[in-house]
């Protein structure tokens, strides 16, 4: 018995403040991402897509504590994890598996990967889509698409048994939303005028803003993925500083290149790629090799941000080109450059073990298809159900007048206080069209 | 010499720019406006403050020409702000007793559209 109770690991005071506040961290990132977004899109589509990204605390919690959890860590299934922690049963204060912190804190930790995913797929879709069978689509994406993948990378499932190394959700959080963005964006289809005119970002400082918060959440993200204070989530920790800062020098000097000027907007793009390919290599690789992924994961998201913009493709807020492709590249890079030395777990190839750049190809290929197959036949049965966007006429008025009767910049002129009394509604002078 | 002023939707803003550049009109001043036409108030509802919206955004175009432009460039407004629905806006013309180009002196018929003609 005592041998019992000695190897059964203890919850760690240290370990758990430290997730406690990395899940917080995380938490906001959600937000700062809302900010992100807002900044790129037009004005009178403000508040729609940071909602979109509100919508998603909302939703993809709540599917997360229901089913999703329990699908993704509840057992070592191949595909799918069981219904044991459905409802959160089982879920407690007692430590989660392998690690030192209670389950509670476990589960919370993931359900804030699970929100933010969930929002980052509304980057393809912003300035168009309907608010509610965004949300119908968000409850299903968040099951369907992340909790599948987040049990092949992070729950035991196949790809994490035959070998693939994914520190903090370059499978499931960056390609799970990356490639499913681009699906998202064929089926729901180009704004009207996309291609036509210039659609242009409203506010170059909430994307800044946004990107910054998104960058301080990130700590928590890929340092609280070692789920303690140890050697991995310091590595990780110390990463998340490295690997963005290159990644933005490289991409000041691309758009020197491409337009004799340093740009924002690509500095804030920057420092997202450059979080995002540190997100699955953040515990596996050493610091100067975190730096050099920074500066190399810059070039493939910069070509295809550059692609895309020429395509009729309007994957509006470039999510394949900073997750999808950025974690890609990513994953493909620990399979290149992990060292044993560093991380206790596996050396890549540069290091002697050609097999863990093979079982990293296999991540490469499985997560977009997986995800990009998925979110396309989704998004088309739902919309055989419902419209997925409205009229032109409401795409001309904005998202934000549309389904949510506010503005984001309201000046008060000329608004007519409605007093309601006793239920009644007051008489007011309306004009008729004539 | 006429002053045309033009007020449209800001979502036609773009298409009547592009119907006035394909029409060769040059020389164009525009400003947001907030107006009351006799479309319809939306009600808006800010943490459970009901308000109806008197005013809508606009987009003004002012836009001086000599005479033989004048229907060219209604016809322009015309094309690039109508949906067809109330609330696509008003053109207004009026007479232009004088005006000048600042950088070069022109007077009149030299210093409003067409430009060099």
């Amino acid at each position: 018995m005592s041998v019992l109770l000695a190897a059964a690991p203890a919850v760690d005071s240290g370990d758990t403040a430290w997730m406690l506040v990395a899940t917080a961290l995380v938490l906001l990132m959600t937000i700062g991402l809302g900010l992100f977004y807002a900044g790129l899109v037009r004005a009178k589509n403000t508040l729609n897509t940071f909602m979109m990204c509100v919508a998603a605390l909302a939703v993809a919690t709540i599917t997360w504590a229901v089913v999703g959890y329990s699908l993704a860590f509840d057992g070592e299934a191949k595909i799918l994890g069981g219904l044991g922690h459905a409802f959160m049963s089982d879920v407690g204060f007692e430590p989660r598996d392998g690690t030192t912190i209670p389950h509670l804190v476990f589960f919370a930790f993931q359900a804030t990967f699970c929100i933010i995913t969930t929002a980052l797929v509304s980057g393809a879709v912003v300035e168009r889509m309907r608010f509610g069978p965004f949300l119908v689509f968000a409850a299903l994406w968040s099951v369907l698409v992340y909790a599948v993948m987040a049990h092949w990378a992070f729950g035991g499932g196949w790809l994490a048994q035959q070998g693939t190394l994914d520190f903090a959700g370059g499978v499931p959080v960056e390609m799970g939303s990356g490639f499913s963005a681009l699906a998202a964006a064929l089926v729901v289809g180009a704004r009207k005028d996309h291609g036509r005119q210039a659609l242009l970002p409203h506010n170059a400082v909430y994307v800044l803003l946004g990107a910054g918060l998104l960058w301080f959440g990130w700590f928590g993200f890929n340092g609280g993925s070692g789920f303690s204070t140890g050697d991995a989530s310091v590595l990780a920790f110390t990463n998340t500083m490295l690997t963005p800062a290159c990644t933005l020098l490289v991409w000041f000097i691309l758009d020197l290149i491409r337009g004799r000027q340093v740009t924002a907007i690509g500095a804030a793009t920057a420092i997202i790629v450059g979080c995002v390919a540190i997100t699955p290599a953040g515990g596996f690789i050493s610091p100067i090799w975190a730096m050099v992924l920074g500066a190399l994961a810059a070039l493939p998201c910069y070509a295809v941000i550059v692609w895309r913009t020429r395509t009729r493709i309007d994957e509006t807020l470039d999510v394949l080109a900073a997750h999808g492709v950025a974690g890609l590249f990513g994953i493909v890079f620990i399979g290149l450059v992990a060292q044993m030395s560093w991380n206790d777990v596996a050396d890549g190839l540069l290091y002697g073990d050609a097999g863990q750049l093979g079982s990293q190809l296999v991540a490469a290929v499985a997560a977009p298809a997986y995800a990009f197959g998925m979110t396309y036949v989704l998004l088309k049965v739902i919309g055989a159900v419902t419209p997925l966007r409205g009229s032109d006429r409401d795409e001309a008025v904005g998202m934000d007048i549309i389904h949510h009767g506010e503005e984001a910049y309201v000046t008060g002129e000329g608004a007519i206080l409605i007093r309601a009394e006793a239920g009644e509604a007051e008489e007011l002078p309306v004009a008729e069209p004539v | 010499m006429k002053l045309i002023i033009g007020i449209v939707r800001p979502d036609k803003a773009n298409d009547v720019l592009e119907a006035l550049y394909r029409a060769e009109v040059r020389g164009i001043s525009m400003s947001r406006v907030q107006g009351h036409g006799g479309e319809l108030e939306r009600v808006e509802t800010y943490r459970g403050t009901r308000v109806q919206m008197g005013l809508s955004d606009k987009v003004r175009f002012e836009i001086a020409v000599s005479d033989e432009f004048v229907q060219t460039t209604i016809d322009a407004l015309c094309e690039g702000a109508q949906t067809g629905e109330v609330g696509d806006g008003k053109i207004f013309v009026m007479p232009l007793d004088r005006a000048v180009r600042i950088r070069t002196g022109e007077r009149d018929h030299g210093a409003v559209t067409p430009v060099g003609k």
